[in-house]
């Protein structure tokens, strides 16, 4: 009695009853794919006998793999996991505790961690009004302006902080404005690391922001927006609410791409250590001097982004 | 409050363009199948669409006027009950039916008491501290109907309310509808600023039924226009256009319900199943399709287990698809304009033609009696 599958359910030769409490509401009964996205990520979830139904079923329903595919799914499972391995086995374990604890290596850290940290803020304050924006306003620029956000993503880092130099540098117009107007210099210091490592890692957020407000209508704001709650009270109770799985993943996503910062921030912040040496970077550095301690950095830096993982466990890495 | 509605819309090729009044306390059905603009319809009440063309005014107050006025959706006091509940996935059923009272700045306390009230009022007690998703499609739309309330609406759009809900569902949430929507108001002590006697709602559907059952009068639409119009039961009953009869499609025999059947208006007695949202000694309507009923020669035997047996006269014969409908004769009393379906091979060997006497036969169990609203109906759409 309590089923709101009618679709679903015969198909899957299951008495309608039997999805019972399992269901997870809203957006299911919908017919587009979207709104089911609000069912399967909203807080609350599915009740556990509705997961285990739904795993039941998707284990009944697969139709077999054609067996040609495993060859390049092994193939590619190799290439991320063959060079994490060849890093694990290559590294100096006698001299690792030694290696990680040098000051070099213990303030590219910290610097790092801080660093990814604030532009991981300044991606949430900036991009999700920004996600927000794109998703719902309506306009002939809006696409244009779409393209330019995602523009990060494609180009080449190197390129991205060599536009930053000339934009914010001492000869670029906005950098000799404030050097003029404020006596401040942005170039080589550690907030432009912040600002390069921004730049880079936003349009992650924003396009999977975009793609969850997308794909979850605005249904929910207009029954909210029928009760009397002005678009303010919209966007803080309904919209931000239903953004937070989004949010976590992005979240994640963006402070691991902040983290793993390289091409913009050595074009456009240098590398000066404890100020924008960050631990990519260190690397680098130390790759050139010491392999071994390189090695042991890139340890590191890979031990952080699993911890990062999880810790966070966005949705989207869950699947 | 009533409602006074003279839009015209465009979207694509389609055109809206419909004119209509629904006084305070009265609810209006817009009956018409998928395509016929029964959400472009919506959209423009809502105020999410502006009209090419025309006005809504909610009591004295415009909410649309073009060129010039346009109230936003949260400004318009206008709530909407959709086919999908829409509870907001992230917050109890209590905090979903506060929702409105908080965002029209009703303390946090005062919210709650509101939303108690009207969770009680339908029946979801306890239902109060689950989310959403624990919730069954019946119960979500109970609850939906209480949040929508809560909004203390002037007036209230319904989306095909029931249409997601399964068939054992449906009757409850079409009960509860029909209190909170017929209520007298009487019993107003909600502290509304609006009294549920002016409240007046808009119901989109696509199924008799639940015109029959919710609304007092309604309209038909077809492609954007309304064809037809009038009481719920007379416009359903005796359908004056093919396209009504072919979403009507019903015979309707209004009565008062019995705990068997239903007694008709002219004291004959029908026998039928009783629905669940319809209770014995309350206003009913008997419903049973052409398809159901059997025709006989006149005074021929009666055997066999029918229970509701009728003499008629044929009053038309027409070609309705793959079988021939049959129309009775007469102005009054149950035995008048009933449809009947019957083969071409049946009419022929019966010798039937306008005039000829037959007996009519319905199984019981072919008959459904459901709530419907008082006759006659209070008020009368205006024509455009």
């Amino acid at each position: 009695m309590c089923c709101r599958r009618p679709v679903l359910a015969p198909r899957d030769g299951l008495r309608r009853g039997d999805t019972g409490s399992g269901d997870t509401g809203g957006g299911d009964t919908g017919g587009d794919g979207g709104t089911a996205r609000h069912g399967d990520t909203g807080p609350g979830g599915a009740v556990p006998s509705g997961r285990m139904v739904r795993l039941r079923r998707s284990r009944n329903r697969n139709p077999g793999l054609p067996w040609v595919l495993w060859i390049p799914a092994g193939l590619a499972l190799a290439l991320v996991v063959l060079p994490v391995v060849g890093l694990l086995v290559r590294t100096d374990y006698t001299r690792l505790p030694q290696l990680l604890t040098s000051d070099a290596a213990l303030s590219a850290l910290r610097l790092s961690l801080v660093t990814a940290l604030l532009s991981t803020i300044a991606c949430v304050v900036l991009g999700v009004p920004l996600a927000v924006v794109l998703a719902r306003a309506r306009g002939r620029g809006v696409r244009l302006v779409r393209a330019v956000v995602l523009l990060p993503l494609v180009l080449p880092p190197v390129v991205g902080g060599l536009a930053l130099l000339f934009l914010l540098g001492r000869n670029g117009f906005l950098g000799y404005l404030l050097d003029v107007v404020a006596g401040v210099s942005v170039p080589f210091t550690t907030t432009a690391v912040v600002i390069a490592q921004t730049f880079v890692a936003m349009p992650f957020l924003v396009v999977s922001l975009e793609g969850a407000l997308r794909g979850g209508g605005q249904r929910y704001e207009l029954v909210a927006a029928t009760l009397g709650a002005r678009p303010w009270t919209v966007f803080r109770r309904v919209t931000l609410p239903l953004l937070l799985p989004a949010l976590g993943s992005g979240v994640v996503l963006s402070f691991a791409r902040a983290l793993g910062e390289f091409g913009a921030t050595i074009t456009f912040a240098g590398s000066l250590e404890g100020v924008t040496r960050t631990l990519p970077l260190e690397v680098y550095a130390q790759a050139q001097a010491d392999v071994d301690s390189a090695v042991a950095l890139a340890l590191l830096l890979i031990v952080v982004a699993v911890v990062v993982i999880a810790v966070a466990r966005p949705k989207a890495f869950d699947r | 409050m009533s409602l006074h509605v003279d839009v015209a819309a465009t979207r694509g090729r389609f055109t809206l363009d419909v004119a209509f009044d629904v006084p305070g306390g009265g609810v209006l059905a817009v009956l018409g199948p998928n395509g016929s603009g029964k959400s472009t319809l919506l959209q423009c009440l809502a105020g999410l669409l502006v009209p090419d063309r025309g006005t809504v005014t909610l009591g004295e107050r415009t909410l649309s006027s073009v060129p010039g006025v346009q109230v936003p959706v949260h400004d318009r006091g206008i709530g909407l009950l959709a086919q999908d509940p829409l509870l907001l996935p992230h917050l109890t059923v209590a905090e979903n039916v506060a929702f409105g009272p908080r965002s029209q700045g009703s303390t946090r306390t005062r919210a709650r008491a509101q939303a108690r009230a009207w969770i009680r009022e339908v029946d979801a007690v306890e239902l109060a501290g689950r989310k959403p998703a624990q919730l069954s499609g019946g119960q979500a739309q109970r609850v939906a109907i209480a949040r929508a309330l809560a909004g203390r609406p002037r007036a209230l759009l319904l989306d095909e309310p029931l249409s997601a809900l399964d068939v054992d569902a449906a009757p409850a949430v079409r009960g509860l509808l029909r209190r909170v929507l017929r209520r007298s108001g009487a019993a107003d002590d909600r502290s509304g600023a609006v009294s549920e006697r002016d409240r007046c709602a808009v119901l989109v559907t696509h199924d008799p039924l639940d015109a029959l059952a919710l609304a007092d009068d309604v309209v038909v639409l077809d492609a954007g226009r309304i064809v037809e119009r009038g009481p719920a039961k007379e416009v359903l009953a005796a359908p004056r256009t093919p396209f009504t009869a072919r979403i009507a499609g019903l015979n309707l025999v209004p009565g008062v319900a019995a705990a068997d059947g239903l007694h008709a208006s002219d004291g004959r007695f029908v026998a039928g199943v009783r629905s669940d949202d319809c209770a014995a000694g309350e206003p009913a309507v008997a419903v049973f399709a052409p398809g159901a009923v059997a025709v006989h020669p006149a005074h021929a035997p009666h055997t066999g287990s029918p229970r509701n047996v009728v003499d008629a006269r044929v009053a038309s014969l027409e070609p309705h698809g793959a079988v021939i409908r049959l129309r009775t004769a007469g102005d009054g009393g149950v035995a008048a304009g009933i449809a009947a379906d019957l083969t071409p091979a049946s009419v022929a060997e019966l010798g039937l033609e306008p005039g000829s006497a037959v007996r009519l036969e319905v199984k019981a169990a072919s008959v459904a009696v459901h709530a419907a609203v008082e006759s006659p109906s209070p008020f009368r759409a205006a024509e455009p």
